[in-house]
This record gives structure tokens, sequence and C-alpha cells, in this order.
């Protein structure tokens, strides 16, 4: 199955969403078979490759772009309604 | 690929390499733009630059960027030689200019509008000259050249969702593989690194450049919330969380990925050339036409600017290759990009779009023309930080 997802780099805990994907599809990325998807997630924003506990990190690039807010399962959306930013609270 | 990585250019008396080897014709103030317009008409093979600026600001900092531009596109290494078109009684008039200039180890022809015989007479002198200059420089052949020699910007400009995960990151690999050849990338646009001060500064070869590198974010930051008051959270906008991104650092990643991950060794003023190799920091504003003005001027002979609304804007004198971030936009303006990073989403090889960007990159820097370059998409613009009075 061709790619849905992009993950830019190895210590990443979270993908970026090539086409909007909708609960229920799977995820496939070089690397990642098979991601069953949780929620409905528009193109370009970014789905969890892995459990995340509330207070921890979201690491995309490899680096920290944002605390999560509460816990966020594998496969689930990860934008503003889940996350801030550990910087300005937005 | 060691055999395919051969380049050459055309060497210049202070040490550097020009990638092209330009006649420019230049205005030191914004009173003589008709006259270069004539010039342009007249000899289109040489590179014409008018521009909006040149007197009206007295403000210590302006003077020194505007003195700092224009000198620095007379010193440039794609520049061979140049027709400097003054008025008289101008800030940047070119007597200052030629002090600031000292010996650019080319030829270098000045014109007064106020002396030469007013707008007409000044343009067919300058037509002439410029003429002249091309059948010298026709004579100059290229030579090889070293990977040290090389200087590339990293751009981004009308940035989509994409950018940051496409485009960026290819042009970033780039980056890489170039300081890997001994090579120099140089990058800016400070107000679009906010909220990754601590990634870069970890990134320093010393202490002291890791601090520049937190002062530089800290004014950026505290300028934008000057100017901003209560908007400045707007610098990520909702349409860029429409997008995807969250929060002000996501943003900021993907746009210094560009520059890619290795050691950071010196920050540069806006325009300033760098005393060393490997990746160097801009400390410029993050509108793309100033920004690159600055890159330019610290002597890059080629640029990288990704895309994904699209812009046309290209540099005068030097070669820019667009990076479309989207397939979308790369065959919507089929005439303005030249790689196309979107293809990345339909799976191609992360591998093999940059070796691509390689050898379109080394074919460049031989002499193949840029979108922008075949077809003058020039943009000329430079920073200023006080009203005019």
């Amino acid at each position: 199955m061709k790619p849905n997802i992009l993950i830019i780099h190895p210590h990443d805990n979270v993908a970026v969403v090539l086409s909007a994907l909708a609960a229920g599809e799977t995820a496939v990325a070089q690397g990642v078979e098979g991601l069953p998807v949780l929620s409905d997630i528009p193109a370009s924003h970014k789905i969890a490759l892995e459990d995340i506990a509330a207070g921890g990190e979201i690491i995309k690039y490899g680096e920290t772009v944002a605390v999560s807010t509460r816990d966020i399962k594998k496969g689930e959306w990860v934008h503003t309604h889940n996350l801030e930013s550990k910087r300005w609270k937005r | 690929m060691e055999a395919m990585t051969e380049i050459t250019g055309y060497p210049r008396p202070n040490g550097t390499f020009g990638i092209r080897n330009h006649v420019l014709v230049l205005a030191t103030v914004s009173c003589v733009t008709g006259v270069i317009h004539r010039i342009s008409r007249e000899v289109p093979e040489a590179v014409c630059v008018p521009h909006a600026w040149g007197c009206g600001r007295g403000g210590l900092r302006d003077v020194q960027v505007l003195l700092r531009v224009l000198s620095g596109m007379v010193d440039h290494p794609n520049v061979g030689a140049v027709v400097l078109i003054g008025l008289g009684c101008e800030v940047s008039n070119t007597r200052t200019l030629a002090a600031v200039i000292g010996d650019a180890g080319k030829p270098v022809e000045i014109l007064n509008v106020q002396d030469d015989g007013g707008s007409l007479a000044t343009a067919s002198k300058g037509a002439a000259a410029a003429r002249r200059l091309l059948e010298q420089l026709r004579t100059q052949r290229r030579v090889p050249m070293s990977w040290d020699k090389v200087l590339a910007g990293m751009e981004c400009g009308g940035s989509d969702a994409m950018s940051g995960v496409t485009a960026n990151v290819a042009i970033g690999a780039v980056a890489d593989w170039l300081v890997e050849q001994g090579a120099t990338v140089i990058f800016g646009e400070n107000t679009e690194m906010i909220g990754t001060a601590h990634v870069l500064a970890r990134r320093a070869k010393n202490d002291q450049v890791a601090r520049q590198i937190e002062q530089m974010i800290d004014r950026a930051e505290r300028l934008t919330q000057d100017i901003m008051g209560d908007m400045a959270s707007l610098v990520i906008s909702p349409g860029n969380m429409d997008g995807g991104m969250s929060t002000i650092a996501e943003k900021a990643m993907g746009s210094i990925c560009k520059g890619g991950t290795t050691i950071i060794n010196e920050v540069v003023d806006y325009g300033e050339v760098p005393t060393q190799r490997g990746l160097i920091l801009q400390d410029g504003p993050g509108y793309d036409g100033d920004s690159m003005t600055g890159l330019a001027v610290s002597g890059s002979q080629l640029m990288f600017f990704s895309t994904g609304r699209g812009t046309p804007a290209g540099f005068p004198g030097l070669p820019v290759i667009k990076v479309a971030s989207n397939s979308r936009v790369y065959a919507a303006m089929p005439d303005d990009m030249d790689v196309n990073a979107g293809a990345l989403v339909e799976g191609k090889p992360r591998a093999a779009l940059r070796d691509e960007m390689i050898d379109l990159m080394i074919r460049v820097i031989n002499g193949e023309p840029t979108q922008a370059e075949r077809h003058g998409m020039d943009v000329f613009t430079f920073m200023t930080v006080h009203p005019p009075f």
C-alpha cells in the first residue's frame, strides 16, 4: 500500500498526514505497516505514532514542538485540542 | 558521485569565484530608476538593478545597511564589471560609495545624471559602457573551482503547510551535503527562528556563537512583540493552524530545517560576509525579498528557495533554484519552478530527490539557467529600520 503519512525524523512520535484520513482507515509509512487511524485527520496535520501521556512531549523534526494536555492514543489526531505550546499558550 | 561533482567558475582577484560573469548596471538611488530602465531596454544582457532607496533615511543603521548592500552588489562574485548610475546629491552618492567599495578588482564605470548631461545622455553613456564591458567579459573563461568556494543561501517564501514537510526538509538535506563537501550554507529570517533558540544554540560551534544565536532570536521576539503587541501570537496565524501547525516552535522548525543539521559556525549581521565556512546564520528579517538581498550580499552565488503557494521571485545576477513543496503548485506555475519536492508525497524516496537537486545545482553552478533566471524574475529590495524623513 502507498504511504499516506510521512515521518520527518526517526525520533518523531508524530507523522504528517499526506491526504485527509478518516477514522477506521489505515495509516502507512516507510517502516510503519498498518497503523489504525482513530480520528478524522485533515491533510498536512499530525497523527500520533505512539501513545503519548498527558504532559508528554510532541516530537517532530526530532525536537519537542509542543506538550500534550491529555492522554493521546496512537493513531489519534494531534493538534491544538490536545496539546499546548511550551512557550506561548497557543 | 565524485566525477559528476566537478564545478567551474570565474576566479576573482579577492579569492572568491563567480558562477556567473555579469555586467551589473546599479542605481545608487531611486531617482535614477528611469535611467536604469532605459539602459535595460537597450542592453538586455546586462543585469540592471533599480531600487527604491538611496536617500531620505539618515538613521545610522539604515545608512550602514544601504552602503553595505550597494557596495556588496558591486563586490558580488557573480559580477564581472559594473556601471554605477548615480544622481549626485544622494546619501549613497558615487563618491561615498566608491570609498566604501575601494579596489573592487573589476572594472567599475561611474556616471552621475547631474554631471553627465541629464537622464537621456546618462542612459546613452551607461548603455555604451555596459556594451563595452560585456565585450571585455566575453574573453574570460571558466576554470575548475573547489566546493569550499561555494556559498549557498537557503530561503523560503510563500510557504504552505507542506513547505516545512517536503521542500525545506529536502533543501536541508542538500545543505548537509554541501557542508560535507566543504562549502558554506547561510540562512536568515530571524523572526522565523522564534521558538527554536534552544535547538539552534545546542548546535552552535561554541558558547559565544550559542549566546549570539539566543540574543538574535530574543531581539527578534521582542521586536515582534513591540510592533505587533497583542497580535504577536499571529506570527503563527489561523491559516497556519488550519494547515496543521500547532505552535510557533513547530512552524519555526519547519523553517529552520532548510539549513540542515550541521554545526552552526558563525552568526553574521544582515549582508555581512562570513569569515567561517560550513553553516552560518544571518541576523536578517523574514520578508523574503529583504532576506534574499542579505544572503546575496553576504556572498551567496546561488540560492535554494522553497515555496508552497508559489512565488516567481528570483534575484539579479544570481541563480535561484525554486523548490515547490507540492505537486499542485509545481504544475500550476511551470515556468517558475525548478524542483518538485511534492514528489515525496507520491512516494519518491528522499535520497533520490536530494541527489536530483544536487545534480541540478551542479548544472546550475556550471551555467545552466534556473527558471527565474531564464525569465528575468529579479526582485531587489532591502531592509530598512526607520521611516523616511
